[in-house]
């Protein structure tokens, strides 16, 4: 027994406290540069909404669409980009670059819904694409939907009634 | 000039996102959820549609957005059915967003090869 209690003793002393470990652990992580990666996501996420500004412009003067009623094809090019990005594997390099640039806006969305389905594809087209496609992006949809329905609620104790 | 304002709006929205990450250290997932909700509650206030009259895409492209559409569909079917739109009415706008997202991510995965 106190052999047992004494190796427990030694043991202890070789690990850290939590504490220890954590500034430890800092002292190791690479440095994030704020400012830097903040600049980059400004560029990208930036460059990104230009795009899809030049995209709904488009359907605008082409198609006759009204700015509102364009922003849905608009939604729908980008996403559809972004899945042929992911698809060639030319997404994820880019963000790692770009951070949040990439990750923000609608095409990142797509990106996780993407690379989720093609992850999960050897495990089949139900469980594994449909099952995971939601992985990462079902978040968004659920506290999406619950904070929609909550301002719904409070509209309509408030009596505001919509627009 | 709307070029212009969809640059800076989309990347600060993005700037957003990126002081998430960096400085509370959030993941990617409780980043975007937390945009989605900031999103909504902006456009309880009736904020967000002036911001995309001003901005264009640089308010419609981030997943800000999202959360504004979801809350829009509730609020326009709500004023039109009445109480039952709140839930009714969540997803009519959003619907080309997630459809197109669904689709092509399913057709992906049919076609592609996973890389590395």
């Amino acid at each position: 027994m106190a052999t047992k209690s004494k190796s427990r003793n030694q043991y202890k002393k070789m690990t850290m406290s939590p504490k220890e470990y954590q500034s430890f652990a800092k002292t190791m992580e690479p440095p994030r540069s704020i400012l830097g990666n903040c600049l980059k996501a400004f560029v990208f996420g930036g460059a990104i909404c230009v795009i899809g500004q030049a995209i709904q412009e488009m359907f605008v003067h082409l198609m006759g669409m009204s700015q509102e009623a364009a922003s849905n094809p608009t939604v729908a090019t980008l996403i559809l980009i972004s899945v042929i990005l992911t698809s060639l594997g030319v997404y994820d390099k880019i963000a790692q670059w770009a951070g949040a640039g990439s990750a923000v806006p609608v095409t990142g969305f797509a990106n996780s819904m993407c690379s989720a389905a093609l992850e999960h594809r050897s495990e089949g087209l139900v469980l594994g694409v449909g099952g995971n496609m939601f992985k990462l992006a079902g978040s968004v949809i659920v506290y999406g939907t619950v904070a929609a329905f909550f301002v719904g609620i409070a509209h309509l104790i408030l009596g505001t009634g919509g627009q | 000039m709307i070029f212009f304002w969809a640059f800076v709006v989309g990347g600060a929205i993005c700037v957003l996102g990126q002081l998430m990450f960096d400085v509370l250290k959030l993941t990617p997932a409780h980043t975007m959820s937390t945009l989605v909700v900031i999103g909504a509650i902006v456009d309880g206030f009736d904020l967000y549609e002036p911001l995309v009259k001003f901005a264009g895409a640089g308010a419609t492209v981030p997943i800000t957005s999202f959360g504004n559409a979801l809350v829009h569909g509730a609020l326009t079917e709500l004023h039109d059915q009445g109480w039952i739109g709140v839930i009714s009415g969540i997803f009519k706008v959003t619907s080309a967003g997630i459809s197109a997202a669904i689709i092509f991510s399913f057709l992906a995965a049919l076609v592609v090869r996973p890389k590395g």
